[in-house]
């Protein structure tokens, strides 16, 4: 792919949304985004184990394309993220006990969040190189925490409004989603 | 997993298997090990036997796409085209798939420790109808679109100089908007001369090939936009070129174009690894 | 302890089948799995694809997994669950290439992302470790069927109002103007969020049901 690095930041960050324009990160993102402050931090510690698996991905898909063990891509893929989310588990649980406390389940449940997954997997069909994926993984973690962290922004202000029984929960948060996206649409083709 | 996890799933684990002492090392790494072994099987046997059918998917459906672009091709020929950084264009040769895979098959055979500096990364394919004519060359291109990676397949005929045709081989543009490249009748007539000349040096393309806005084209070398679709026209756009400035320098080298002109068939591969 | 608690009778083994379809619809009422279904659910056939993709994958697992359950050891339990729905992941990739390039090429890295469909990991967590393998695949076939099922019929809405076709075949003509929305990422949230009021709405009015009817009988009870 021949894609800029401009390009494939702002594509990640905004045109196509990890969120909401590519349905990645769809668990945490309707259940955390109910509160802006564990909205934040989550969006934060995704980001960062996209980043580290991304890095892992690319080394091990060279590793494997070479030896031609590449059905063994996806099993490598899962270990290595699970890794990753172990390895924030630890050192949130060192350096910030009450985060650590405050994020509670949602942490290891980064390890099933398919954006992460998902970064690995788009990197390597379509074929970035190393800076190439490094910008992706980190424009996709700014991208879900843009759109997580707007989420939430949006659902504390309507807890202060009467919305009808009927819509409460899920619904709704998928409306607003829908809405979001549609406004992220206007940003298609940006940066092309 | 967290401490939280572990403490309120074993709760409801102890009414079925009351006392579960906890596993040592070695029963996890048996456990592990067994594991890995059967996925292991599955994973192996699963991709042998699908391997076959993948393969000839895939073959199947480069060749339609190359026919829908070269509608009289009767028989398709593999090239490879080399792509080593460090040589100028007019040193740079192409080899056909077929002789390339029996170069390597020999040197295994030989051991042989040659320095490979050369790459062969970029392919196109040279098509012949049934008396073995040159028709033309097909190759891929793909681009970023709409949606996702537009994968289109462009048919060039050297002696024009030109892309004489364009079909889309897979894409995930919008219905209705982005998929018009492949029906609108005035973006496709874009593709019937699209020129695609090298400059004096033969290094490089004369002019880059460009998707302008609709209504806006004045050159042979530009292609008219879809009127609302302009990212997909674009990605179309961007792909063209790609693929002109990767093969054309290299493909139109007189000794390269030579080797194009007749097909060879097994018979001439076998003759050329005996002198 | 263990041959009685594994001995279902018939109508509990006919429940453990139900209960995915509908009261525990791993879509309309869990909302798991949602990365997907807003992905490929673009036509009717995409969704059929995914959900037979996702079905193969939710019973193989669960099967393996129920059959393992006593040896598992629980502290390595969650790597052991993912390595092999990750393999039963990879063959279908392979199965679905073999089949149909074209299949393969809609439906796109989404196949590779069943593995990480909260559905079937909890499936496995919450089930499948604690049944025997027959009760497991039961209850695998409910929540496939289920699945299945929702994704059709956000696929479904999304295709007829947003192509004017379902299943490739044209239902309006030439003159029906399309609200291609339904087909983009947008539409994919809004259809999903109708289904989920829909099914919201039914709920609440079995619950009203079940609440006069239990009204009724405490009224005939205190008559008498």
């Amino acid at each position: 792919m021949n894609d800029s690095l401009f390009q494939i930041f702002i594509g990640a960050v905004l045109a196509n949304n990890f969120v909401l324009a590519m349905f990645l990160g769809l668990c945490p993102f309707l259940g955390v985004s109910k509160k802006l402050d564990t909205a934040f931090p989550m969006g934060c510690a995704t980001t960062f184990v996209m980043f580290v698996a991304s890095l892992c991905a690319f080394a091990v898909n060279k590793i494997l394309v070479s030896s031609g063990l590449e059905f063994l891509r996806l099993i490598s893929y899962i270990v290595i993220i699970a890794s990753a989310v172990q390895l924030v588990e630890m050192v949130t649980k060192k350096y910030s006990p009450t985060l650590f406390r405050a994020l509670g389940i949602y942490l290891p449940l980064i390890t099933t969040n398919c954006a992460v997954l998902g970064v690995a997997l788009f990197q390597t069909s379509r074929q970035y190189d190393f800076l190439q994926s490094v910008v992706f993984s980190l424009g996709g973690g700014l991208g879900f925490m843009l759109a997580i962290v707007l989420m939430a922004s949006v659902r504390e202000r309507l807890r202060l409004s009467k919305i009808p029984d009927l819509a409460e929960g899920t619904a709704l948060a998928l409306m607003l989603a829908g809405i979001l996206s549609l406004i992220f649409m206007g940003f298609a083709g940006m940066g092309n | 997993m967290t401490q939280q996890n572990q403490n309120s799933l074993s709760d409801s684990q102890t009414m079925e298997i009351p006392e579960q002492k906890s596993a040592s090392p070695t029963t996890m790494i048996k456990a592990l090990g067994l594991v890995s072994t059967i996925c292991g099987i599955i994973i192996v046997s699963a991709y042998q036997m699908t391997l076959s059918s993948v393969e000839e998917n895939k073959r199947i459906a480069t060749e339609r796409s190359i026919y829908k672009v070269i509608p009289n091709a009767k028989k398709i020929e593999e090239f490879l085209v080399e792509t080593s950084p460090n040589k100028q264009s007019q040193d740079k040769t192409i080899i056909s798939k077929t002789q390339f895979d029996l170069q390597n098959q020999n040197q295994n055979q030989q051991n042989q420790n040659q320095q490979n500096s050369t790459s062969f990364d970029e392919k196109f394919f040279a098509a012949y109808d049934e008396n073995n004519k040159f028709l033309g060359v097909a190759m891929e291109g793909s681009a970023r679109g709409y949606g996702d990676v537009v994968r289109l397949m462009f048919a060039f005929e050297p002696s024009c100089e030109c892309f004489t045709a364009m079909s889309v081989v897979a894409m995930r543009e919008t219905p209705g908007i982005g998929d018009k490249i492949t029906k609108d009748k005035a973006f496709l007539e874009n593709f019937k001369a699209l020129s695609a000349k090298l400059n004096e040096q033969k290094n490089a393309l004369q002019n880059e090939i460009r998707t302008v806005k609709n209504g806006q084209k004045q050159n042979a070398w530009e292609i008219d936009a879809i009127a609302g679709a302009t990212i997909t026209s674009r990605a179309v756009g961007v792909a063209v070129n790609e693929a002109a400035k990767n093969i054309l320098p290299t493909l139109m080298q007189s000794q390269n174009l030579e080797k194009l002109q007749k097909l060879q068939t097994s018979n001439d591969n076998e003759k050329q690894n005996k002198e | 302890m263990e041959n009685l608690q594994e001995q279902k009778s018939k109508s509990q083994q006919l429940e453990e089948l139900l209960e995915g379809i509908w009261k525990q619809n791993p879509i309309f009422v869990m909302a798991l799995g949602m990365c997907p279904t807003l992905a490929v659910t673009v036509s009717a056939i995409n969704s059929l694809a995914m959900g037979l993709a996702t079905t193969f994958v939710l019973i193989s697992s669960c099967l393996l997994i129920s059959i393992f359950r006593n040896i598992i050891p629980k502290e390595v339990r969650i790597a052991v669950y993912i390595l092999i729905i990750a393999t039963f992941v990879t063959t279908v990739d392979y199965a679905i290439q073999a089949i149909s390039l074209t299949l393969y090429d809609a439906l796109g890295a989404f196949i590779q992302l069943i593995v990480v469909n909260c559905i079937i990991l909890g499936r496995a967590e919450a089930h499948a470790s604690k049944n025997t393998p027959y009760i497991a695949v039961l209850n695998a076939v409910g929540m496939s069927i289920g699945f299945t099922f929702a994704l059709f019929c956000i696929g479904a809405v999304r295709e007829i109002l947003g192509a004017g076709s379902l299943f490739g075949i044209s239902l309006f003509g030439e003159n029906f103007q399309p609200w291609v929305v339904m087909l983009l990422p947008p539409g994919g949230f809004i259809v999903l969020g109708c289904w989920l009021l829909f099914f919201s709405y039914l709920a609440k009015r079995r619950m009203q049901k079940l609440q006069e009817l239990e009204k009724a009988k405490s009224k005939s009870k205190f008559k008498k």
